[in-house]
């Protein structure tokens, strides 16, 4: 009985405080959106970078046999490889660096065939195309020159690569949008916490003739006040729902279908990772309206 | 039911108190009237009562109750030992007579069955029989005020609070629903009624309190809206016991005089 009793409250508080509702509806559509964009453009940052980023970027690429590189004559012989490894385990350079792996062309190719599964270009590789290479971390990964210039044009060494180089300006684009998607989101967080404020205090008047008799009858302050928490509640799950629906269609359409296609060089956010996000905007979301709540209905809804 | 120990009640900023020194007893199953101009602490009193506000000092003792100690979850419980009547009726003008008294059941969680089997019940006590499915606008003010106090005491609430219940009612309707205040009271709910209807009080002849600028100047069984054996001007803080004896408290030098038979 208290259940559906609460409940017709809710349905009757949403109707006659409808405008006020889409309003809430929509602007915690609008800030949980950028909270999630935020979250998915930190996500990646995560896949670009890789399970190895922050430990080994640096690769010292080895020659193959097909290796046009002046340094190269052929493949890397052994000797190459243990010149290699000697410099990088002793002094003077065994103080910059933290790590060596080696790794070796059907570590290359297992690699390769999992970052490029979906791809037909995957299925004309073969391991010997693929070099050998000396995985490296830094103990400073600022001191990539040193590196760089003792193996460069070494014997056996084709290239050496420093994946931060690569990547370091898209990730500095990154994380710029995301500061300012979470700007724009608290800006308008701050929005819809007022807005359920005040939301919940027109209601609160509308139904003062109800709560002045329910609050005479003696209604305890959860029947009294659960309405109004569960209509914010409602609200901000709607507006959630929203949020989460143009993540996954942005995703889907805007990254996944075209910006995967058009830049095909770099692994992306998948609609995988909105999902993960979306639990999130839900109880962050909910979180944020009990919170509005509570406040405003211990200022305008006392028993 | 109900004991004011020296209670004093200031609201914000006014220089002279809404309640001062009210020191008062309500019997379990008595019926009172509380009389006195517009301003002289009627609501203040009933408002203490409920804890929709606390006195500014003494104590205020509600159904065994100290209510300033009363945790403020409990406050609801309070209530529901009470029921209040006003002078506005205070009905939901959407909802039928049923549903009107049938909503002081919903909210304090009554199952569906006992409401339906309360409400025509007290409906039948109040003598709105066949009219559970009118709405408050097809009633008389007088109906109307029946349906509030079907509202008040339909979870049979110890204590019956009525703000001036017959404000907005011609003298015979008045008295009507104030019969049937005193038969709710005949099956054993303590009655406080608020009022300046000097024909009810005298026609009833009931306990009267009679507050002036938010002191007790009166307390007479059986008295009438006005009585001319104690002197009200100037006012010293006369108050009679409702057992007869009259005791004059002159609260300045501390001492309380006799004011014998002030009561004829």
């Amino acid at each position: 009985m208290r259940f559906q009793f609460v409940l017709s409250e809710i349905g009757i508080g949403l109707r006659r405080n409808l405008a006020m509702t889409i309003s809430v509806v929509l602007v915690t559509f609008v800030s949980l959106t950028f909270v999630g964009a935020g979250a998915l453009l930190q996500q990646q940052v995560a896949t670009m970078k890789g399970p190895l980023y922050d430990s080994v970027r640096i690769s010292i690429f080895l020659c193959t046999q097909d290796s046009l590189s002046p340094s190269c004559s052929g493949a890397a012989t052994e000797a190459n490889k243990e010149a290699i490894q000697a410099a990088l385990t002793s002094p003077p350079l065994s103080e910059y660096v933290a790590e060596v792996r080696f790794e070796s062309q059907d570590e290359a190719y297992a690699q390769f065939q999992e970052d490029f599964s979906d791809d037909e270009l995957s299925a004309s590789v073969t391991p010997d195309q693929l070099p050998e290479s000396f995985r490296v971390g830094l103990v400073d990964p600022e001191r990539f020159q040193v590196i760089r210039e003792s193996f460069s044009g070494s014997p056996g060494v084709e290239q050496v690569v420093d994946q931060g180089e690569v990547l370091e300006p898209f990730f500095s684009v990154l994380n710029t949008l995301t500061v300012a998607s979470l700007v724009l989101a608290a800006v308008m967080l701050v929005a819809a916490v007022l807005l359920i404020g005040t939301t919940i205090r027109l209601a609160a008047f509308n139904r003062r003739r109800e709560t002045g008799i329910m609050r005479l009858v003696g209604a305890s302050s959860l029947v009294l006040q659960l309405p109004f928490l569960l209509e914010g509640v409602i609200a901000v799950c709607l507006g959630a729902a929203l949020a989460s629906a143009a993540l996954l269609v942005a995703v889907r359409y805007g990254v996944s279908d075209w910006l995967a296609v058009q830049v095909p060089s770099f692994d992306y956010v998948g609609t995988a990772d909105v999902w993960v996000v979306v639990p999130f905007l839900f109880v962050g979301g909910v979180l944020l309206a009990a919170l509005a709540s509570v406040v405003s209905l211990s200022r305008y809804l006392k028993v | 039911m109900i004991r004011f120990d020296d209670v004093t009640k200031t609201y914000d900023r006014t220089a002279r108190p809404a309640l001062e020194g009210v020191d008062l007893e309500v019997a379990r199953g008595e019926f009172v009237f509380l009389v006195g101009a517009s301003g002289s602490g009627k609501s203040t009193f009933l408002r203490l009562v409920l804890k929709e506000d606390v006195a500014t000092s003494g104590a205020v003792h509600v159904a065994g109750k100290d209510v300033k100690r009363l945790s403020s979850w409990k406050v609801p419980h309070l209530r529901r030992q009470i029921g209040v009547v006003f002078q506005d009726f205070r009905l939901l003008p959407g909802k039928t007579v049923f549903q009107n008294v049938a909503f002081a059941l919903q909210v304090i969680g009554r199952s569906r069955s006992s409401i339906s089997a309360a409400v025509p019940e007290v409906l039948d006590l109040v003598g709105l029989q066949g009219k559970a499915d009118r709405l408050p606008h097809e009633l008389s003010g007088g109906e109307q005020q029946r349906v509030a106090i079907a509202r008040a005491i339909v979870n049979s609430p110890a204590i019956l609070l009525a703000d001036e219940p017959t404000g907005n009612l011609d003298p015979t309707t008045s008295l009507g629903i104030t019969r049937l205040l005193e038969r709710i009271n005949g099956r054993g709910t303590t009655v406080v009624m608020a009022t300046h209807d000097d024909d009810i009080v005298d026609s009833l002849r009931k306990r009267v309190v009679e507050l002036v600028d938010g002191r007790v100047v009166r307390d007479e069984h059986q008295g009438g809206y006005m009585t001319g054996s104690v002197p009200l001007v100037p006012a010293p803080d006369v108050a009679v016991d409702h057992r007869g004896a009259a005791v004059v408290d002159v609260p300045t030098d501390g001492a309380a005089a006799d004011a014998g038979g002030a009561r004829a």
